[in-house]
């Protein structure tokens, strides 16, 4: 099956009488009488966050691009392919079957901003592509992600939930997606930036994840309202459910690392990056971190790829907790506050 | 034991991490209806930043109510951030900004609500500067 007819068959899913189940009925909707504060916040945060491809100038790295192996430049591609799917794959249907099974319209209207988004960055890799690469290596990348088994699995696992009929399992799918199963892909981009290469490809990568962040924290804090109105049987169902479906698609998305990462030697340090996403991704739904800080311990320099602050201060107590002075706070004015 | 005091939004991650850390806290009121929160003890202020827009609004508007309190101010002695790295430059940026504001240390930043070890450090940092 290739990517299209994966699509085409959640569209027409049987389930759902041949199409995506859509909402039963709609009311105008009202942002004058908000029942979660959280949809206006996220709402708001989406906006604010909004961009194009077209703005990065993603063109400066045409040099960069030039330096790096036909190995390198090879395995770039591949990932972008398969980031473009799992994209496809939550803009044309993920974020879309999560719209009936929202509480507020208002958490409806986000969904179909997270949907758009989803289709602003799948298209974006194209952008990347067009400015990088010939015609026939475009193709031949796309031709790979619809044949390597790993990246398919991995459609068909989520898009198998997407098509159930549990709201939960599908929000769980949803956060596993945004927040976990990119970033086999999103640590590349990470990698070169860290040696001073594709920069301005990182930055519109860097604008990717920080929207997969806002959305894996949006979709599992809805996860987490809807999970309280459940009884105790049915929230330790979802639990061993959230749990199952990390390690079946743990255990695939190594096998995908393998596939693309053992030719240049960084498998093991993108499973450290896998891990500790996959922690987030589990506080994201409300559950503990599963991985322990030994397998998490992410390279330093992809962590600050990743960004900028991440590592600075942090040693505050460790490095100098016996001899800072604890000093009195500066008086502020209030137009200091004035942000 | 320091105190804390905390914001945190209807999500509840700072919230729990600040219940994991175990010391007393104070949360600042979520509404503008509510009592405002004033403190008469030095404090730890714990604050999340959640995702992005270019730095504005990263601090939460309840926070700046609550540090616009003169008293509020002078009692502050450090700040711990709470987000995602996965938000880059906005990563914990209320921190900072709070930090560079009121000058006191950023001491550590959290993911989400935390995990295990960052409990431990925090806490036993916490204990070995106000013994």
């Amino acid at each position: 099956m290739t990517l299209l007819d994966k699509v085409n068959s959640a569209q027409h899913d049987p389930a759902h009488g041949g199409k995506v189940k859509l909402v039963s009925s709609v009311n105008a909707i009202n942002w004058n009488r908000i029942q979660d504060e959280k949809d206006v916040e996220v709402w708001n945060r989406l906006v604010n966050n909004f961009w194009l491809p077209e703005k990065v100038p993603l063109s400066n790295d045409v040099q960069s691009w030039n330096t790096l192996t036909p190995e390198e430049q090879q395995l770039t591609m591949r990932v972008f392919t398969g980031l473009t799917l799992l994209d496809t794959i939550q803009g044309t249907v993920g974020a879309i079957s999560l719209i009936p099974d929202a509480l507020t319209p208002h958490e409806e209207a986000v969904y179909t901003n997270i949907a758009f988004m989803e289709s602003v960055h799948a298209k974006s890799y194209s952008q990347i592509f067009s400015t990088l690469a010939s015609t026939p290596e475009i193709d031949d990348a796309f031709r790979w992600s619809v044949e390597n088994p790993n990246l398919q699995r991995k459609a068909e696992i989520v898009l198998g939930y997407y098509h159930g009929n549990d709201p939960l399992k599908r929000k769980v799918a949803s956060t596993l997606l945004e927040s976990f199963l990119f970033y086999s892909g999103f640590y590349l981009p990470m990698y070169w930036s860290s040696r001073a290469k594709l920069t301005n490809t990182a930055d519109l990568i860097r604008l990717i994840i920080r929207d997969e962040a806002v959305h894996g924290y949006y979709i599992g804090y809805k996860f987490q309202r809807a999970l309280e109105k459940e009884s105790p049987e049915r929230r330790e169902e979802i639990k061993n459910y959230t749990f199952d479906l990390l390690y079946e698609l743990y255990e695939n998305e190594v096998q995908y690392t393998q596939d693309l990462y053992d030719e240049v030697g960084l498998t093991e340090d993108v499973k450290k990056f896998l891990h500790y996403n996959a922690n987030k991704a589990l506080m994201n739904l409300g559950y503990e971190a599963m991985f322990p800080s030994a397998v998490t311990d992410v390279n330093p320099a992809i962590l600050s790829a990743l960004s900028p602050n991440a590592d600075e201060n942090h040693d505050f107590f460790s490095g100098s907790g016996s001899s800072y002075v604890i000093g009195k706070a500066e008086m502020t004015e209030d137009e200091d506050w004035d942000f | 034991m320091t105190r804390l005091v905390y914001f945190s939004s209807v999500s509840g991650n700072t919230r729990r991490f600040v219940e994991k850390l175990g010391r007393p806290a104070d949360r600042i009121p979520l509404y503008a209806r509510d009592e405002p929160l004033r403190v008469t003890e030095p404090y730890v202020l714990v604050v999340p930043t959640y995702g992005g827009g270019n730095g504005e609004g990263a601090v939460p508007k309840q926070v700046i109510r609550f540090l616009n309190d003169e008293v509020n101010r002078s009692l502050i002695r450090g700040v711990i951030g709470a987000g995602n790295t996965n938000f880059g430059d906005a990563f914990c940026l209320a921190g900072d900004i709070i930090s560079a504001k009121c000058r006191v240390p950023h001491m550590y930043k959290v993911e989400v609500f935390g995990t295990q070890d960052d409990v431990t450090i925090v806490n036993e940092g916490l204990d070995s500067l106000w013994q």
